[in-house]
């Protein structure tokens, strides 16, 4: 593939991915610890899949020593950016998605419930992020998930 | 049924996990559709809320890192201050107003005898009344009063004046008798707890107690420094710390911190807490303060192989020279003994100097550079004019006592030099990844040290590990230096609720560390991230608005055609190179400036609307010095402070002038004599020659009342919160 772009451009790109990383590199030495990474590609504006991750660490890693350095992630994640390849999820998608989960249009989700489709089905929840989501999903009166509240309140725009 | 299936597997799928995914996708495209959807519906919300952890985990990054940035560029205006103020000490002839305002300061070692003190600090007129609902302390403590008073503070209780000065007393006594160095060991089977940095968090230092039990004859602890500033209940800790100190002196181990020292107090809130809680007697618990705080104990060793100490190491760090040191004495500069002396001598016409009033080396050359040009010529006049003065002297006399005179006096200002630097890196310093050593440009004091410095100092003094604080980490704690050096930081939830953990290192004979990590939750307002991180903004608003000069000036520089747009980029860079505070301004971008921009650009001049920071009663003043004020109001209240020799709150208007002219020296500005009056009207509404400090700092919005208040912490004004309920008691 080739790409036309202006130096300005790129150098912008370039900028952007090196503050992200370097907001995780503790040592100031260019490298951060590889389970990072997908924090850093998430908060870029990408929305990869797991799969995705796994295939993006195994093109950045260095022979297993847990660690990434700058060198490898900057070209790999400026062509991410740049083709935006794990395009982000727009709101009225995600509203239909809890939607569909909701098979008795209540409006609202029980705790089991999404529970059981965050641990059974697609790219399933640990425990840990399950409790994390209930934690901060879940109203503290009625302990339901009243998803359309919580679509609003949680959509962060633009750069973090 | 699925042999048949087998035959539709792609070809391509070589990979078994794609094996099994694309079988499972061929049973699941047998499931009524229903499910199709559900699984997408699934894998959306996973993916958005995966999404929505990652940037909350970076918002809580970037807040750390804005209240880090801050709180350490604050202790950096603090040490320049210092290095300003014993400047001018070093450099003003005995007649310049100057000196007099800010003389006192320094005067760490009053020329006093003790019976004076005695009488000064004596607590026996103080009554209690009968209304005093607090403890009581009768002397020798005993173990019961201890837990008494960890009860009493837990319940929100006030120790009564008169017996903090009586504990104050006993434990200046006790101090005293103390090396410079403590030396412990674990014996056969005591572990020993150690705890870091506290910072007045009274919460943390009761959870350490429920957890870990109080000190006793079987649990010794070490406290590594830090007691006061920034949390509420400073003045509680020490109480509490000293208590267990004079029940049980051969198990707890007390070392000092930063923070144990009268100026950092001044501006970190410690001595605000103190004149709140104590109206009446505040001024001489807070002096007790300083002469116990310059005597306590610089380091503790465990069992000769675990140093202790609360800021770390320089590679000249020698603990020989540190245990010899007379610790209560080592200052700033030149007490005030040594200062009449000299201007004794020089009258006598029989005294001679190598140097005329010796400049100090090191760390006071970076703040030279501060200093305007104007300051610059004085001061060589002045000091030229010391030069031939001297000369002229060393001529007319040439007194073998005076000779002698003049080595002792040198020989003791390098002594002191050197012994200042000491302790300055003891306190200050913190480990940097890199080898080597240099100087700690970030905090202003003591160094930062490399991993060879580690392994050289630890296998000089034979030693094994050093544990240290001064830092927060979001843990509790860190190793670095390959495990050779422990970070321990006791304050939870330091920068802000949620912030970091809190943890104590357990010591038994095998010497290996134990950490135990906790965190204080009994904040009434639980904040989510997204709230902190709109608080650690809002105070960076506030900042960039201090710097709104320098800021448009460089944009200019950026704009050359005048545009009043500037990118992306170029933005970042600037406010960078203005600001030095580090931090991924694009990053923050999208969050700091909310005008629209056109394709990339920022219209800057929209963007300072923006920030500008409402005063109604000022707009008479000039912009460029409100801006000043706002810039510098730590500094600024710190001086107040200073000046306000009797703790009163008021200064007078002459001292309220005088401040000023020492300021426009330090800001680097001109204010005239007009401005100052403007200044001066504004806030002394009743006219009568007073000016109240805190209503000056608010008329100026240099602090907002209700946000100092409200929020659990000041970076700025660095005070304890809720004073309003404080104010009432007439008793304590």
């Amino acid at each position: 593939l080739i790409f036309l772009l202006s130096e300005a451009m790129a150098s912008d790109v370039h900028k952007k991915i090196k503050a992200a990383f370097k907001a995780f590199d503790y040592e100031a030495n260019n490298t951060v610890d590889v389970r990072e990474i997908g924090t850093i590609v998430f908060s870029l504006g990408c929305f990869p899949s797991q799969a995705d991750l796994h295939d993006f660490i195994a093109q950045v890693e260095e022979d297993h020593t847990g660690f990434i350095h700058l060198e490898k992630f900057l070209p790999v994640m400026t062509n991410v950016l740049l083709e935006k390849r794990f395009p982000p999820i727009p709101e009225d998608k995600l509203l239909q998605a809890f939607e569909v989960l909701d098979k008795e249009k209540k409006g609202y989700l029980e705790q089991e419930e999404l529970t059981k489709y965050m641990m059974q089905e697609g790219e399933v929840f640990t425990q840990e992020e399950m409790d994390e989501m209930l934690t901060a999903l879940t109203d503290q009166k009625d302990n339901v998930i009243y998803y359309k509240d919580v679509i609003d309140e949680l959509i962060i725009d633009n750069d973090i | 049924m699925l042999h048949s299936e087998f035959s539709r597997i792609p070809d391509h799928s070589s990979d078994t996990v794609a094996l099994v995914q694309s079988l499972l996708d061929q049973v699941q495209s047998r499931l009524p559709c229903g499910s199709q959807h559900t699984i997408k519906a699934a894998v959306l919300i996973q993916r958005w809320y995966r999404q929505y952890v990652a940037r909350t985990e970076m918002r809580r990054r970037c807040t750390w890192h804005i209240f880090q940035s801050i709180e350490y560029s604050g202790e950096q205006a603090q040490i320049k201050l210092y290095n300003f103020l014993g400047y001018l000490m070093d450099n003003f002839t005995p007649s310049s107003n100057e000196r007099k305002l800010i003389s006192h300061i320094f005067r760490e070692n009053d020329v006093c005898r003790d019976a004076e003190w005695e009488r000064y600090f004596c607590y026996k007129n103080i009554e209690v009344p009968e209304i005093y609902s607090g403890p009581h302390l009768t002397f020798p403590l005993t173990v019961e009063q201890a837990m008494g008073l960890v009860e009493a503070f837990r319940n929100k209780k006030q120790l009564h004046s008169r017996y903090i000065l009586q504990l104050l007393l006993e434990t200046w006594k006790l101090l005293r008798k103390l090396p410079n160095i403590n030396r412990i060991s674990t014996c056969q089977s005591k572990e020993i707890t150690i705890c870091g940095d506290l910072h007045g968090q009274l919460e943390d230092l009761l959870l350490i107690f429920y957890k870990n039990g109080m000190p006793s004859l079987e649990k010794p602890y070490v406290f590594n420094g830090d007691f006061v500033d920034r949390g509420h209940d400073s003045i509680e800790i020490l109480i509490i710390l000293f208590a267990f100190l004079l029940l049980y002196p051969s198990n707890v181990y007390l070392n000092r911190g930063n923070h144990e020292d009268h100026i950092v107090n001044l501006r970190y809130g410690f001595t605000k807490e103190v004149l709140t809680k104590y109206k009446m007697h505040g001024k001489r618990i807070l002096k007790l303060l300083q002469k116990i705080f310059s005597w306590l104990p610089l380091a503790t060793v465990i069992d000769q192989r675990v140093l202790v100490i609360h800021g770390g190491i320089s590679d000249s760090t020698d603990l020989g020279i540190i245990a010899r040191v007379d610790r209560h004495k080592v200052s700033r500069t030149w007490s005030d003994e040594e200062w009449s002396n000299s201007k004794f001598l020089q009258r006598r016409a029989s005294m001679t100097y190598p140097k005329p009033f010796g400049t100090r080396s090191n760390f006071q050359n970076r703040s030279l550079q501060d200093f305007s040009d104007r300051i610059r010529e004085k001061v060589e006049d002045e000091v030229e004019l010391c030069r031939r003065r001297t000369l002229h002297l060393e001529e007319q006399n040439q007194n073998d006592e005076n000779e002698q005179c003049v080595s002792i006096q040198s020989v003791n200002s390098d002594n002191a030099k050197e012994e200042w630097k000491q302790i300055l890196d003891l306190l200050w310093s913190d480990p940097m990844v890199q080898d080597g050593c240099i100087p700690n440009e970030v905090r202003g004091g003591g160094c930062y040290w490399g991993p060879d410095v580690t392994e050289y100092f630890l296998n000089r003094h034979n030693l094994q590990l050093l544990i240290r604080s001064h830092e927060c980490k979001q843990e509790g704690y860190e190793f670095c230096h390959n495990r050779k050096v422990l970070t321990l930081f006791s304050a939870s939830n330091y920068y802000d609720v949620g912030s970091n953990r809190g943890a104590y290192v357990k010591l038994g004979p095998d010497l290996v560390p134990y950490m135990v990590q906790y965190q204080a939750t009994s904040m009434t307002r639980e904040l989510t991230v997204r709230q902190r991180f709109r608080s650690a903004l809002k105070v960076l608003r506030e900042q960039l608005f201090a710097h709104k000069s320098d800021l448009l000036s460089t944009f200019r520089v950026y704009d050359t055609e005048n545009t009043g747009l500037i990118n992306l980029s170029d933005w970042a860079e600037a406010v960078e190179s203005v600001m030095h505070l580090g931090l991924p301004w694009r990053m923050l971008r999208s969050q700091l400036v909310t005008c629209k921009s056109s394709e990339g650009m920022i219209s800057y001049y929209e963007w300072f609307n923006e920030l500008t920071i409402k005063k109604p009663q000022t707009d008479h003043i000039d912009e460029g010095l409100i801006e000043t004020l706002y810039r510098h109001r730590s500094t600024i209240e710190t001086i107040f402070r200073i000046v306000d020799t009797d703790n009163s709150g008021f200064i007078t208007i002459e001292d309220f002038r005088q401040t000023w002219k020492l300021l426009s020296i330090y800001l680097k500005m001109e204010i005239t004599d007009e401005a100052i009056s403007d200044l001066a009207v504004t806030i002394d509404s009743n006219n009568d020659g007073c000016i109240d400090i805190d209503e000056f700092m608010e008329a100026f919005r240099l602090t907002d009342k209700k946000s100092r208040l409200e929020r659990g912490r000041s970076m700025f004004m660095g005070t304890a919160t809720d004073l309003t309920k404080l104010e009432g008691d007439p008793n304590i």
